[in-house]
């Protein structure tokens, strides 16, 4: 493992065009450097056409600087750009199977569901499943506590976040990038002409 | 234009291909055929009226020698293979052009749509293995997506920091019809080739110009690329500042320059290199702190305000942390500089420069150049070269000693006339590139310095010079060595030679047996006249081979792990130099 002065969880965010390949485009930049991505996830964003990746990922700040430029660099890429965690609204969500025997005997187990603010998707003879929303120790703190029931199968969503800044910087680009457009058609047609 | 007349009509995706790369300006294509891109070549059979074909004898030929091709003429070079390992051949090429900022558009075949995934014959994954070698790589798998991506492959390959781009061509899309509908791409939303320049990145810039006392410019080859040769000068001129080079901004400025102070790096000049750490303002241009350059971060021009130019943003503060960056055409951005930036000379501080030039010269240079006695030295064929083609001719070189030898001891008259391998440092890059550089500018004597190494590492393209009748004149610096790793072992791993030794087959009878005229060069005195044979006509192909020093190096050296001021003169004596009192 290479040497991190520092080390920090990151939230990288990248908008980009709907291209095959991107998101192996985007991986590379990580696997060459060694980083580890910690969570991803993929989504169509606010704006129509255009895929938002977030990708949370440990390491220095120098280092994530350079990759979310390297990330930006790539021609089918809007826009990328990297938070900490108080820049951001993030949420993950995760499933929980259980044997439905062993809850339905347990005196305490409503009172788990109603404590952890946890909703039951699925009940049947054999298992139930539980849903949880929230951030990642929460989430972990709720299978702690199923763990004496058995816990079958787990799984957590990548996160997923939204910036608590009051401007949209990829929908600026946009806006940007559009008036760019319309000055080399104006060239463009000038040079036909 | 004559393909306009073609809109609308239905054609093969083949020729479509082909009529868009008309469209796009393209006159040469260098390839290689192979089942999976027989379709395209069927269809070049009908146009090598307009179409040039430079037919290789590898890939990797083909893709260095339109990199060549590029470097001189400033268009992006077009390779055609076939799938598996037509484009596999190609990789090492496209690697080196991504590297060194080369626009090339490398078209290969690929099996049919319908096949993709199953492991057919000769299929394999060229985007997957392309993705981080090139600037952008698209696979056409409908004769419909033709013409769109040739007009964004071309875009994409010459606009920003130049680069290769590869289009994997599915079978079933070259044989497929389709409406001709090319249409030349000049914006992608997602991409912004030149940045707008910042008026007050500038006027920041200009102030701590105006401050210096001992500015220091550090310029690559994104002056090449974006045509800034002229406003280097001039802003060198107004403000009086010396400047260096990289190994790939080479030529940008006249070797006769007054402020020309010669070449950074691990094999650069004593003077640009020292002073380095003395400057107080390095203003970087077109260049992205390689650590050939650089030697080890932790020591480089601590002491100096850096102000750093390049239209990649990925490169601002990537190595070197920066005062002010300036996202830009280099072009742009030193024209306003210029404007902005005071008058004013440097005289003194320009004349330390010389000081340590002139030890270098004294201790290093002038023993390659003209040692008088013993065997030849690399030094003086170079010296040679340049000395009696009036620096006149295109230097193309290989990589290795004598790389480096070339690099230091050529001088320059006009620009896109040093042609290398930098950032991948590919052995066997120089007789290809010099074959594309001769196609790109056949009046110009084309000149590759190769080691024997390096020689054998691409020889097969003798038969491409033989059959294209390309006056490429090949210097052959024959030591018997791989010579560069050879001088690291002797330095740095006790002379322990370990696979360093090569028996080299008669070069004489192997040119002979191309059809390429030939002469070979023992004596100190046989020299000049084997040179100027060689130059005397620039559509004859020529390979002179000397017999050089066997174990030579290559000095001054900063070697690896240490900082731009720690200079090895030989192999047991360092540079010393009273520094200059801090101000």
């Amino acid at each position: 493992m290479p040497e991190q002065k520092e080390n920090t969880l990151y939230t990288v965010t990248v908008y980009t065009e709907n291209q095959v390949g991107i998101l192996n485009q985007i991986s590379i930049i990580f696997t060459r450097r060694n980083l580890n991505i910690w969570s991803l996830s993929v989504s169509s964003s606010a704006i129509e056409g255009v895929h938002k990746f977030t990708i949370a990922c440990r390491t220095d700040h120098k280092t994530i600087e350079a990759v979310v430029r390297q990330i930006e660099k790539r021609i089918d890429v809007l826009k990328a750009f990297y938070y900490t965690d108080n820049e951001i609204i993030y949420q993950e969500v995760a499933l929980y199977k259980v044997q439905t025997d062993t809850i339905l005997e347990s005196p305490d187990f409503e009172e788990l569901v109603r404590r952890n603010n946890a909703q039951i998707l699925e009940i049947n003879r054999t298992y139930t499943v539980l849903q949880k929303t929230g951030h990642c120790d929460e989430t972990r703190r709720l299978y702690d506590e199923l763990a004496p029931y058995g816990v079958l199968q787990f799984v957590r969503s990548g996160r997923v976040a939204i910036t608590k800044s009051t401007v949209e910087r990829v929908s600026r680009f946009i806006e940007h990038q559009q008036k760019r457009a319309e000055k080399v058609k104006m060239l463009a047609d000038d040079q036909m002409a | 234009m004559a393909e306009q007349q073609k809109i609308g009509q239905s054609m093969p995706g083949s020729e479509i291909l082909i009529r868009s790369l008309m469209a796009e300006g393209v006159d040469t294509i260098f390839g290689y055929p192979g089942g999976a891109i027989m379709p395209v070549y069927d269809t070049l059979y009908d146009f090598q009226q307009q179409l040039r074909h430079i037919l290789v004898r590898h890939e990797q030929g083909a893709v260095h020698a339109a990199q060549g091709y590029a470097r001189v003429s400033g268009r992006p070079g077009v390779v055609f293979v076939t799938s598996g390992p037509g484009a596999t051949n190609a990789i090492t090429g496209i690697a080196d052009a991504m590297m060194d900022s080369t626009p090339l558009v490398v078209i290969s075949g690929q099996v049919g749509a319908s096949l993709l995934g199953f492991d057919a014959f000769q299929e394999t994954d060229v985007l997957g293995m392309t993705l981080p070698i090139t600037k952008w790589s698209y696979q056409i798998r409908r004769p419909e997506d033709v013409a769109w991506a040739v007009a964004r492959a071309f875009f994409i390959a010459r606009t920003g920091r130049p680069g290769p781009v590869v289009l994997d061509f599915a079978k079933n899309a070259q044989i497929g019809l389709a409406d001709f509908n090319y249409k030349p791409v000049n914006f992608i939303r997602s991409y912004v080739p030149t940045p707008d320049l910042s008026d007050e990145k500038i006027r920041e810039a200009a102030a701590i110009l105006n401050s210096a006392q001992r500015p220091m410019v550090v310029y690559g080859q994104g002056v090449i690329l974006s045509h800034a040769e002229k406003e280097l000068a001039g802003f060198l001129e107004k403000t009086g500042t010396p400047a260096a080079t990289t190994l790939l901004g080479l030529s940008a400025l006249d070797s006769s320059n007054p402020h020309y102070k010669g070449m950074v790096g691990m094999h650069g000049n004593i003077g640009p290199n020292i002073k380095t750490n003395e400057c107080d303002v390095l203003l970087a241009v077109g260049m992205r702190f390689d650590d050939r350059v650089t030697g080890v971060v932790s020591t480089y021009a601590r002491q100096a305000r850096i102000i750093h130019i390049d239209i990649d943003r990925a490169e601002l503060g990537k190595i070197i942390p920066v005062e002010v960056g300036i996202e830009a055409d280099a072009r742009e951005a030193l024209a306003l500089l210029t404007q902005m930036v005071n008058p004013a000379r440097h005289d003194e501080w320009e004349a330390s420069f010389d000081k340590c030039n002139a030890d270098e010269n004294e201790l290093v240079s002038r023993h390659e150049v003209a040692p008088g006695a013993g065997n030849i030295r690399m030094g003086e064929v170079v010296d040679a070269v340049s000395r009696i083609g009036k620096s006149e001719a295109v230097v193309v070189t290989d990589v290795g000693q004598n790389q480096m030898i070339s690099a230091r001891y050529s001088t320059f008259r006009h620009s896109r006339s040093l042609l290398t391998s930098g950032g991948l440092g590919t052995m066997g890059f120089g007789l290809p590139a010099a074959i594309g550089a001769k196609v790109a500018d056949p009046s110009r004597n084309v000149c590759v310095f190769c080691g024997d190494g390096g020689l054998q590492m691409t020889v097969q393209e003798l038969g491409t010079i033989m059959q294209e009748k390309l006056g490429v004149k090949v210097v052959l610096l024959n030591n018997n060595w791989l010579g560069n790793v050879r001088q690291w072992q002797q330095l740095f791993f006790g002379s322990r030679y370990s696979f360093t030794r090569l028996q080299n087959p008669d070069f004489q009878a192997l040119a002979a047996s191309y059809g390429i005229s030939h002469t070979r060069v023992e004596k100190r005195d046989e020299l000049d006249q084997a040179v100027t044979r060689m130059l005397a006509n620039p559509e004859e192909p020529f390979l002179l081979e000397v017999h050089v020093e066997e174990q030579d190096n290559v000095f001054p050296m900063i070697p690896p792990g240490k900082g731009v001021t720690d200079i090895m003169l030989n192999a047991s004596n360092w540079y010393e130099y009273e520094p200059l009192a801090k101000k």
